[in-house]
């Protein structure tokens, strides 16, 4: 689905990590470790198409990709519905229900509320729903566990599992120490590429 | 790179993103508000500063007007894509596979209809208030609906170029407004031009070009000047 070759990001003409190849196949999980500043978010930046590689390929056989960042893309003037409602046209091909899916990521009792009002973790959780508006076949996940009770993180990981269940890929990028339990999950320690 | 999303239907994004943007500045009205009142202040000040001479106002409001115009719409350019690119927003619509064109196209009307169209609709008003001279309105208002939606064209390549710096609403200033000076020339020309009795339509004819020009380009220099500040 994703595999990436000698992949380099440079910043100042400085590598941001060392160069990285992987393979990731359907149902396979990537999960991306390191130090904070090894470049865990640039890589998945990078993966995602926003940062273009330095150097060395990407290759995605996906049919389409979702992600979910630090920038959880929401507008603080909506409410979790109509942030969710807009997603879901703009994306346009999504045949899932918008409150299914505001149901089952556990917003359901503050759809109405405006994002501003909502916590860091239910902000999260909205972040969430987008993804599985987008029906895609790959995700990208920047520290998918952050701000998240462990509620939150039973949810991501219940999600996580049944999204390579059926048939899909992610690549996650994590600092702690938890770990989805997913029998095909592929460790990648990021090292950063500063020579100094 | 989201291949079914950008087989998706365009349309539908499209105006998917112009309903949420309208809905945001509904929910947002003091800054909808600011440049209009901005405007406001600016075109009742100048009476006031000049003194009575009806002649000399008469004279002077086209380029009062036009100018009050462009300073309102410098002054909500800033926002065109500022909260989509601190919010992660923007990030969305790279991935999502439309075209970043189309995305920024659908940002420029929104800016238009709610920065450039309220303009265009108290311009009778601000005309009244300047003594415009006599049969001039028409041509005052032709020029606004050609030339305010040039302003928002041209702006957003700025704002695309200057999102990524604190302060690049500064520097947005400093970079659009060479670029607006043949708007306000032309513009004020035509209408002088009308109060003279003389030919105007040149002027109109150099506006609908510019309109095309900005309308054809400036969309997918918009889109590049927003993936070089992503980066």
């Amino acid at each position: 689905m994703l595999s990436a070759s000698q992949l380099n990001f440079e910043r100042y003409f400085e590598p941001v990590f060392k160069p990285v190849s992987f393979d990731l196949e359907a149902g396979q999980l990537l999960l991306v470790t390191g130090a904070n500043g090894c470049g865990k978010t640039t890589l998945i930046r990078v993966l995602a198409g926003v940062l273009h590689p330095a150097s060395g390929a990407i290759d995605m056989t996906a049919r389409n990709m979702a992600y979910v960042g630090h920038y959880l893309a929401l507008k603080d003037d909506l409410s979790v519905l109509e942030n969710l409602r807009f997603m879901k046209d703009f994306i346009g091909t999504s045949e899932r229900d918008v409150e299914e899916v505001i149901r089952e990521v556990g917003l359901w009792r503050v759809r109405y509320n405006q994002a501003r009002n909502l916590s860091a973790g239910q902000r999260k959780r909205c972040a969430l729903a987008r993804l599985l508006l987008s029906e895609a076949d790959l995700w990208l996940l920047d520290e998918p566990y952050s701000n998240l009770d462990a509620e939150g993180v039973e949810l991501v990981d219940r999600l996580l599992v049944r999204h390579l269940e059926d048939g899909g890929s992610a690549v996650v990028a994590t600092h702690g120490v938890h770990r989805p339990g997913w029998g095909g999950t592929v460790e990648f320690f990021l090292e950063s590429g500063a020579t100094a | 790179m989201n291949g079914r999303a950008a087989t998706g239907s365009m349309g539908r994004a499209f105006f998917a993103l112009v309903r949420r943007d309208l809905l945001l500045a509904f929910r947002r009205r003091t800054e909808l508000m600011f440049p209009v009142i901005f405007l406001l202040v600016v075109i009742s000040l100048f009476p006031l500063g000049i003194g009575p001479s009806m002649q000399l106002l008469a004279r002077i409001s086209p380029g009062v007007i036009w100018i009050a115009a462009l300073l309102a719409t410098v002054i909500s350019l800033d926002g065109l894509f500022r909260s989509d690119y601190e919010d992660g927003t923007l990030e969305q619509f790279v991935i999502s596979g439309h075209p970043l064109t189309l995305i920024a196209l659908a940002k420029i009307l929104t800016h238009w209809l709610v920065a450039g169209l309220p303009i265009v609709l108290l311009s009778p008003l601000l005309a009244v208030w300047m003594n415009l001279p006599d049969g001039t309105m028409g041509v005052m208002l032709i020029t606004l609906i050609l030339g305010t939606p040039i302003l928002s064209l041209i702006g957003s390549i700025g704002v695309g170029l200057t999102i990524s710096l604190k302060r690049g609403g500064q520097l947005l200033s400093l970079l659009v407004f060479p670029l607006y000076v043949p708007i306000l020339i032309i513009a004020t020309a035509a209408v002088m031009a009308a109060a003279d009795s003389l030919p105007y339509t040149q002027f109109l004819g150099l506006l609908v070009a510019g309109l095309i020009t900005s309308l054809t380009l400036a969309p997918f220099a918009a889109a590049a000047a927003l993936k070089i500040s992503l980066s």
